[in-house]
C-alpha cells in the first residue's frame, strides 16, 4: 500500500500525500504550483489550452502523449512524467516547435499556444509518424485556436516535428526511463479514509475488493467523462478509484478470430487492432474526440458511461462483441446490447465492474461500414453514427446486424431493418425498399441541439443506403466527402 | 480627405514598419510566460467571485430568492445582490439598460442575479448552486418571429432610401424575393471572460479586466461603485481573444468584481466558467432578411427592398451601431439604383446580442450575395457574371446612403486579378463536369467580393491618444489607448514609433493599455485600432522628436537639415551620438521629453438623424473564390479549396496582416458553417459549451488555401503609412463558402434558386437539397420566385 502520488516534472521526482479524490491536474499546476503556463480555455476537454504531454513507459520506451489537464484527475498521472510549457526551453532557448511557432507566426492572441505547443511537443516524440498535413491536422484537433485559422500553426508543426527528435528529453531519455521504471510498482494506492479517498488498486483482485467494499465509489478510468461532473456538474465524489494501474485490464490482444479489449485499453491503444479490421473503424476511431481523449478515454469507460451517443457501442454492437463483468465474486459475459437497458440504465450490479469485452472479427463474406455524422468532422459527437454487417451469401444479404448511436436512449439495434433486409439482392436496389422501409419502425429519435429527429430519421436511412451502396460496390470516393478507404472496393464475394 | 496615390516610388525609408515582425508576445505566448488576468499574481487575500442566477428560468418576476443555503457554505464570504451596489446598478455602454444584478425580474436565461464571494472559485461556484429561486414564469419571446409578432424593438425602426424602389420594383423585367435566416455566433475567445479588483486608498478601485474598452471599464466601475471616474483605473496587457465579445460585454463581470472588493475592501476575481461565459453574454446577431430585388433579363439590379430583422436580445447594448452596419453594408459592393433598406431591433428574451468582428456588416453583405445568386440561377447565368455586372463603377458609384465609393478601380483589378489566379472559369468547367457524373456528391464554387467601410459610424469614437516618454538612457515607453487582442495592434505601433525615432524594436517598450495614462478612449473595435493609435503615437513621437531636433539644432548651431536619427544614433552633421546621450543633454537643458499625442480621423461627416453626410474614411477590399463539396444524401461537406486576394494597402507589417485575413476568414466560415446557436422552446441557450457549439479546427481549413495580400498602390486615404485596418474585413471573405455551397445545392435542379440558411450545417444542406428536390422545375424563361 502506497499512500502518496509519485511522477516526475522538471528533472525531479514529486511525492504528493495530499491528494483530494477530485483535485484536478490544471488546479495543481496553475493554484498550488503557480505554473500559469498551462491555461484553461474551458474546463472540459474540448479546447485544449490546458494540454500538457504525460510520458510513460510503453514497451520499455518514454512515450509521450496530450492530455487535457483540466479533466485529469491529479492522482492519474502517478507513474508519469508531467510536461508543461514552463519545462521546454532549455536555459532561456526556445524549444524547435516554440521556435518554429514564433518564426511562422503561430500566435496571435496566444491563449491557445502553450496547449498547441505541448501537443506538438508529443508529436516531435513520436516516431514512425508520416509527414503530412493530414498528420498534423489530426494530432491538433483537439486544440482549438480562434485567431489564427491554423494554418500557420500546421505549418510550425510541419516545420519542426518530423525530424528526429533533439532536445533535452530526448537527451536525458535513458535516465527518464530508469526513473520512470522506478517510480512503477504494484503496491494499491490509497490516500484519504474510509470516507474520502483517492484510491488506485494495482490489481483486478485488488480493484474488486475495495470496490465490493465501496460500491457506493466512483470508478475512473480516463475520467473524460468524470471530469466533467467534477468541473461543469460540481459533483462532489468523495470517493475516486482509478483504474489506470490495474495490471492487466488494459490489454489489448488479436487472436484470429477476434480482439480482447481490456477496459481500461484507451483509444489510442486499440486503435491500430480496430484499424486493422476495418478501415472504417480505422476513421471512427480517429474521429472520436482527439489526441488528447484518446490518450485518455477508455473503451471500457465508453460502454459503461450508457451513452446514447457513444461512438464505440454501435459498431461494437454490429460485430457482435461481448462484455466481461466482474465482482468481488463474481463474473459474467454478456452481448453488448444487452448491457444496454435503457437511457441511463445499464446491466451492471453495485460493485460489478468491466474488465473487457471480445470483439469478433468478420467472416470473409461479411462486410463491415460505419459512419459517424457530426456538425464538425473532427472531435465532435455524433449526431447519428450508424454500423452495419452484412453476411452476404451469393450475392443476396443472409443475414445482417445494424445498429445506430444518436437515434434512441441506448445504442440500439434496428432489428425491423435487419429482418427486412434478409434475402435482398445487392445487385438490385428495388430489394432494399422492405429493409429501408423497416427501419422507420426501429426508431423513434429525438430533437436535440445537435439534430432534429426528422434529421436522424433521414440519415439513418440514408446510411443505411450508404452500406447497402457500397456492399454492392460502389466506389466510396463517390458518396463519401471524408473518402478514407481509398480504393477499397472490398464488395463481399 | 482623399490625397493622390503615393506612388511606391515615394514610399519613405522605414526600417521596421512594411516588415514581417513577429508579434510583439510570439516568444512569451510559446514559452507561456505571457500574462493573462488569471496569471497576475493573487494579493494575498485575493477573494472570488461566482454568478448566482436561475437554471429554470428564462423570464418573468422574482417571487422568492432565499440565499441562506449560499451563504452557510463553507468558504462563503459574502453574497451580492442589487441592493449592495452604493451606484448605479447598470453597466450598460450607453442605454442604462443592463443591471449588474437582476433585481425583480429574470429578463433571460442566464441573467445574473447575484453574486457568491469566497476563498476558493471552487466554493464559490458550488455556493451559488444552493440558492432557492422562484420565478413567476411568463412565457418569453424568444425568436425574431416572435418579436415582430409581439412588435417589441430595443431602438426605433431605421432606414435607407434611395429613389424610388417601389417605382423600380414595378419598372423591373423580373422580380424576386425571399426570406433567409442569418444565424449568429458564439466568440469563443479562449480566455474567456475575467476581471480582477485591487481596492485603493480612499474608496479608489484598480481593476485588471480582459476588455477591448478600458476607458467604458473605468466609467462603468465608477458609476456601479459610486465614486468619480478619477478613482477608478482600468488596465489590460493583452486579452486572450476578443472579436468583439470584449467591447462592451467585459462591463459585467468587471463591475462585479470592483463591487466585491468594495464591499469587502479586499482583492477580488471573477473568472467566468466557460459554460456560464457562453450563456450569460452576448453574441452576434442573428436576422430574419426579408429580400425583394428587380431586374433585368441582363441580371442587372434595377430596385431592391430588404428588410432586416434583427435580434438584439434583452437590451440595446451596442445593437443600434450593429443594425446601422447591417444596413451600411447591405449593399456587399453592387450598386442598387432604387433601394430601400429597412431595418428593425427586435427585442426578445436572450442574452443581449454584441459586437462581433464585422459588426453586423457580415450579416448585410451574406443577403446581398444571396440576391445575386438569386438572380443568376433564376437567369441561368454564373454568379460571378451578376456580381461584376453589378459592380460599384465610375457612374454608378454611390450607396444607398450617399457615400461615394471612389475606389472602385481597386475592387475591379483585385477581383479580376482573382478571378485568373484562381483559375475560375476553368474550374467552373471542371465543377460541372464534376457534377453531371455525380449523383451523390455535389460541387459549388463562387467568388464573391467583399468592400467594407472603416471609421466607427458613431464619430466621436474616431479619436485616439498616445503617450510616449523618451528616457535619459534613450529607452522609449509607448503607451496608447488601444488594446491588444491578439491582432498585432501593439507590435505595429511599436514599428512605427521605433522608425520615427530610429531606433531598433527592443529600445522600445510596449506597456498596457491603462486608463490612468491615456484617458477618454474609443474602444479597441471596428479595425480602426492601428489607424488611430499609430497615428496618435507617432504625433506622440514626432513631438518628441522636433523637440530634439529644435534643441540640437541651437546646440551645434546647424539646420534641421543636418540632423539624422538612425541606427539607434543621432547625427548631428559629421558627428554621432547615441539617442540616450542626446536625451540627457535635452534632460539637463530642460526639454520635455514626453508627450501624449492625438488623432482624430478627419473627414467624417456622417450626421444619423439626417442618414447623410459620410460615414466611412475609406473601403477596405477582398475577394474570395471556395469551392466546396457536398453530401447530398447527409449533408456533409468539405472546403476543398480557397482562393484569397485581400487589400490591406501598403500593409505596416505583411505577416501580422496575412494573419488577420487567414483568421478572419476561418472564423467567418465557421460562422456560416459549424457554429450553430440552438435555443430550446423555453429559451434557454442549449449549445453553451464546446462540445456543442462548434468552432473550426484544423482539418476544417482547406489544405489548398492560397491568401494572398493585393499589391496595393497604397491607400488613398491619408492613413499611417498608407496601410488599411484589417481587423474585420477578412471575416466576410467566407461568404464565398456559404455561396459555394448554394451552388452546389442549385446544381440538382438548374434554374431553382435554394432556400439554405446560415449557418450551412450538414442539417441545413439537407433541408435544403430536400426543398430543391422538391420544387417544380424551373420554367425556362420566366422569373423563379424563391
Ligand atoms: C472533448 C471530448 C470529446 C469526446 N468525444 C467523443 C466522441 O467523439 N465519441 C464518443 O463516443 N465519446 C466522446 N467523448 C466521451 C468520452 O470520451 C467517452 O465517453 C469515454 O469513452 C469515457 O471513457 P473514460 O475512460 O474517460 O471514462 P471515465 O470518464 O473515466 O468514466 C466514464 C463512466 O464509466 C464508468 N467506468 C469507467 N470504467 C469502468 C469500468 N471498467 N467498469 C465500470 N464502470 C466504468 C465510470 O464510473 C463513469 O461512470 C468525448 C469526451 C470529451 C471530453
Ligand atoms: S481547458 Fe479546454 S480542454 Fe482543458
Ligand atoms: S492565438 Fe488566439 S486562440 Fe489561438
Amino acid at each position: 500500500m502506497r499512500d502518496t502520488v509519485r511522477f516526475l516534472k522538471g528533472g525531479e521526482v514529486v511525492e504528493l500525500t495530499d491528494v483530494q479524490p477530485t483535485e484536478t491536474l490544471l488546479d495543481y499546476l496553475r493554484l498550488r504550483r503557480r505554473e500559469t503556463g498551462t491555461k484553461e480555455g474551458c474546463g472540459e476537454g474540448d479546447c485544449g489550452a490546458c494540454t500538457v504531454a504525460l510520458g510513460r513507459l510503453m514497451d520499455g520506451k518514454v512515450v509521450y502523449q496530450p492530455v487535457n489537464s483540466c479533466i485529469q484527475l491529479l492522482g492519474m498521472i502517478d507513474g508519469a512524467e508531467v510536461v508543461t510549457v514552463e519545462d521546454l526551453r532549455q536555459d532561456e532557448r526556445l524549444h524547435p516547435v516554440q521556435q518554429a511557432m514564433v518564426e511562422l507566426h503561430g500566435s496571435q492572441c496566444g491563449f491557445c499556444t502553450p496547449g498547441f505547443i505541448m501537443t506538438m511537443f508529443t508529436l516531435y516524440h513520436a516516431e514512425g509518424q508520416e509527414k503530412s498535413r493530414k498528420t498534423v491536422t489530426d494530432w491538433l484537433a483537439g486544440n482549438l485556436c480562434r485567431c489564427t485559422g491554423y494554418r500557420p500553426i500546421v505549418d510550425a508543426a510541419l516545420q519542426s516535428c518530423f525530424d528526429a527528435a533533439d532536445d533535452a528529453f530526448a537527451w536525458r531519455a535513458n535516465e527518464t526511463r530508469e526513473v520512470l521504471r522506478a517510480l512503477m510498482d504494484s503496491r494499491d494506492i490509497y490516500i484519504g479514509n474510509g470516507d474520502s479517498f483517492f484510491a488506485s488498486p494495482a490489481s483486478i483482485d485488488g480493484l474488486a475488493a475495495l470496490y465490493g467494499q465501496h460500491p457506493d465509489a466512483t470508478l475512473v478510468a480516463g475520467a473524460t467523462d468524470v471530469g466533467l461532473w467534477i468541473t461543469k456538474h460540481l459533483s462532489d465524489l468523495p470517493k475516486t478509484i482509478w483504474l489506470g494501474r490495474v495490471n492487466g485490464l488494459d490489454r489489448v490482444e488479436e487472436t484470429p478470430t477476434g480482439i480482447l479489449i481490456g477496459a481500461t485499453a484507451t483509444y489510442a491503444a486499440s486503435e491500430p487492432a480496430m484499424g486493422r479490421i476495418s478501415p472504417d473503424l480505422a476513421e471512427l476511431w480517429r474521429r472520436i474526440g482527439s489526441k488528447q481523449v484518446r490518450a485518455s478515454g477508455t473503451i471500457g469507460g465508453n460502454i459503461a458511461n450508457g451513452s446514447p451517443i457513444g461512438d464505440t457501442p454501435p459498431a461494437l454492437i454490429a460485430l457482435g462483441a461481448a462484455l466481461e463483468l466482474q465482482s468481488a465474486d463474481d463474473s459474467r459475459t454478456l452481448a453488448l446490447e444487452d448491457f444496454f437497458i435503457d437511457y441511463g440504465k445499464q446491466d451492471r450490479e453495485p460493485g460489478e465492474f468491466v474488465t473487457g469485452l471480445f470483439v469478433p472479427r468478420p467472416d470473409d463474406n461479411q462486410v463491415f461500414r460505419c459512419y459517424k455524422i457530426s456538425k464538425r468532422f473532427d472531435q465532435d459527437i455524433s449526431s447519428v453514427m450508424g454500423a452495419f454487417l452484412f453476411t452476404i451469401v451469393d450475392g443476396e444479404i443472409a443475414a445482417a446486424r445494424i445498429a445506430y448511436g444518436g437515434m434512441a436512449g441506448t445504442p440500439k439495434r434496428a432489428f425491423a431493418a435487419e429482418t427486412g433486409l434478409v434475402g435482398a439482392v445487392l445487385d438490385d436496389p428495388s430489394t432494399w425498399s422492405t429493409g429501408m422501409k423497416a427501419l422507420l419502425g426501429d426508431f423513434t429519435p429525438l430533437s436535440d441541439m445537435r439534430a432534429s429527429a426528422e434529421y436522424r430519421m433521414e440519415t439513418a436511412r440514408a446510411l443505411l443506403a450508404k452500406a447497402l451502396m457500397e456492399a454492392s460496390g460502389t466506389d466510396p470516393a463517390q458518396i463519401r466527402v471524408l473518402n478514407t478507404r481509398e480504393g477499397s472496393h472490398d464488395r463481399a464475394a | 480627405m482623399t490625397a493622390p496615390l503615393d506612388p511606391r516610388t515615394a514610399e519613405p525609408q522605414t526600417r521596421f514598419v512594411r516588415k514581417d515582425l513577429p508579434h510583439d508576445s510570439a516568444a512569451k505566448h510559446v514559452a507561456g510566460t505571457a500574462t493573462y488576468i488569471d496569471d497576475v499574481v493573487e494579493p494575498v487575500g485575493t477573494l472570488h467571485i461566482a454568478p448566482g442566477w436561475a437554471r429554470k428560468s428564462v423570464r418573468g418576476k422574482i417571487l422568492r430568492l432565499d440565499l441562506n443555503a449560499v451563504k452557510a457554505y463553507p468558504g462563503v464570504v459574502e453574497v451580492l445582490t442589487a441592493e449592495s451596489i452604493r451606484g448605479t446598478n447598470d453597466c450598460s455602454s450607453a442605454f442604462g439598460d443592463d443591471p449588474v444584478l437582476a433585481s425583480d425580474e429574470v429578463l433571460f436565461y442566464g441573467q445574473v442575479i447575484f453574486a457568491v464571494v469566497a476563498e476558493t472559485r471552487d466554493a464559490a461556484r458550488k455556493a451559488a448552486q444552493q440558492a432557492v429561486i422562484e420565478v413567476e414564469p411568463i412565457t418569453p419571446i424568444i425568436t425574431a418571429e416572435d418579436a415582430v409578432a409581439a412588435d417589441i424593438t430595443v431602438l426605433p425602426d431605421y432606414q435607407f432610401r434611395r429613389g424610388s424602389p417601389e417605382t423600380g420594383m414595378t419598372a423591373a423585367e423580373r422580380r424576386l424575393s425571399g426570406v433567409m435566416h442569418i444565424g449568429g455566433q458564439e466568440h469563443f475567445y479562449l480566455e474567456g471572460q475575467i476581471a480582477m479588483a485591487v481596492p485603493q486608498e480612499d474608496g479608489g478601485m484598480f481593476v485588471y479586466s480582459s476588455t477591448q474598452h478600458p476607458t467604458e471599464i473605468q466609467h462603468t466601475v465608477a458609476k456601479v461603485l459610486g465614486v468619480p471616474d478619477a478613482l477608478v483605473t482600468a488596465e489590460v496587457r493583452r486579452m486572450g481573444g476578443g472579436f468583439g465579445g470584449k467591447e462592451s460585454q467585459a462591463n459585467q463581470w468587471a463591475s462585479l468584481a470592483a463591487l466585491a472588493a468594495q464591499v469587502t475592501c479586499k482583492p477580488c476575481k471573477m473568472r467566468l466558467d466557460r459554460d456560464d461565459d457562453m450563456i450569460m453574454t452576448g453574441k452576434r446577431h442573428d436576422f430574419r432578411v426579408e429580400w425583394e430585388i428587380g431586374h433585368d433579363s441582363a441580371g442587372r439590379i434595377r430596385a431592391v427592398e430588404i428588410n432586416f430583422l434583427g435580434r438584439c436580445g434583452y437590451s440595446a447594448d451596442l445593437s443600434l451601431g450593429i443594425n446601422d452596419r447591417t444596413m451600411f453594408h447591405a449593399d456587399s459592393s453592387y450598386f442598387y439604383p432604387d433601394a430601400a433598406i429597412r431595418s428593425r431591433r427586435l427585442k426578445t428574451d436572450t442574452c443581449s446580442n454584441t459586437a462581433f468582428r464585422g459588426f453586423g456588416g457580415p450579416q448585410g453583405m451574406l443577403a446581398a450575395e444571396r440576391m445575386i445568386d438569386a438572380i443568376a440561377i433564376s437567369l441561368g447565368m454564373d454568379p460571378l457574371e451578376v456580381r461584376k455586372l453589378n459592380f460599384y463603377d465610375g457612374e454608378r458609384n454611390l450607396t444607398p446612403y450617399g457615400m461615394p465609393v471612389e475606389e472602385f478601380e481597386t475592387l475591379h483589378e483585385l477581383i479580376q486579378q482573382l478571378e485568373a489566379s484562381s483559375d475560375y472559369w476553368a474550374r467552373r468547367d471542371a465543377v460541372r463536369a464534376f457534377n453531371a457524373e455525380n449523383a451523390v456528391l455535389k460541387k459549388g464554387l463562387a467568388l464573391t467580393p467583399v468592400k467594407f467601410g472603416i471609421s466607427f459610424t458613431l464619430k466621436h469614437l474616431n479619436q485616439a491618444g498616445a503617450l510616449v516618454h523618451l528616457y535619459t538612457d534613450g529607452s522609449i515607453h509607448l503607451n496608447h489607448g488601444g488594446t491588444e487582442m491578439g491582432q498585432g495592434l501593439y507590435q505595429k505601433v511599436a514599428q512605427v514609433v521605433a522608425d520615427e525615432f530610429g531606433v531598433t524594436m527592443d529600445k522600445v517598450r510596449i506597456t498596457a493599455t491603462n486608463t490612468s495614462k491615456v484617458p477618454n478612449t474609443a474602444p479597441t473595435a471596428a479595425s480602426s485600432g492601428t489607424d488611430l493609435n499609430a497615428m496618435a503615437a507617432r504625433n506622440a513621437a514626432s513631438e518628441i522628436k522636433s523637440r530634439l531636433i529644435a534643441f540640437l539644432c541651437e546646440q551645434h548651431g546647424c539646420g534641421a537639415e543636418a540632423i539624422h536619427f538612425g541606427d539607434n544614433k543621432v547625427l548631428v552633421g559629421d558627428k554621432s551620438f547615441s539617442l540616450g546621450e542626446i536625451a540627457k543633454q535635452a534632460h539637463m537643458a530642460r526639454i520635455q521629453m514626453s508627450h501624449a499625442g492625438f488623432y482624430a480621423t478627419p473627414g467624417i461627416t456622417w450626421d444619423r438623424e439626417s442618414a447623410t453626410g459620410r460615414p466611412f474614411f475609406y473601403f477596405a477590399y477582398g475577394g474570395a473564390c471556395s469551392e466546396v463539396t457536398i453530401d447530398t444524401m447527409t449533408g456533409e461537406m468539405t472546403v476543398d479549396r480557397v482562393d484569397i486576394l485581400h487589400d490591406v494597402g501598403h500593409s505596416l507589417n505583411p505577416a501580422i496582416d496575412l494573419g488577420q485575413i487567414e483568421g478572419g476568414f476561418v472564423q467567418g466560415m465557421g460562422w456560416l458553417t459549424t457554429e450553430e446557436l440552438v435555443w430550446d422552446e423555453h429559451g434557454r441557450l442549449r449549445t453553451h459549451a464546446p462540445s456543442t457549439y462548434k468552432i473550426p479546427t484544423a482539418s476544417d481549413v482547406p489544405e489548398d488555401f492560397r491568401v494572398k495580400l493585393y499589391e496595393s498602390r497604397g491607400n488613398p486615404a491619408e492613413t499611417i503609412y498608407r496601410s488599411k485596418a484589417v481587423g474585420e474585413p477578412p471575416l466576410m471573405l467566407a461568404n464565398s463558402v456559404f455561396c459555394a455551397i448554394n451552388d452546389a445545392v442549385a446544381s440538382l435542379k438548374p434554374g431553382v434558386v435554394p432556400e439554405l440558411n446560415a449557418p450551412a450545417t450538414p442539417e441545413a444542406i439537407m433541408s435544403a437539397v430536400h426543398k430543391i428536390k422538391r420544387a417544380p422545375a424551373a420554367r425556362h424563361g420566366e422569373p423563379e420566385t424563391s
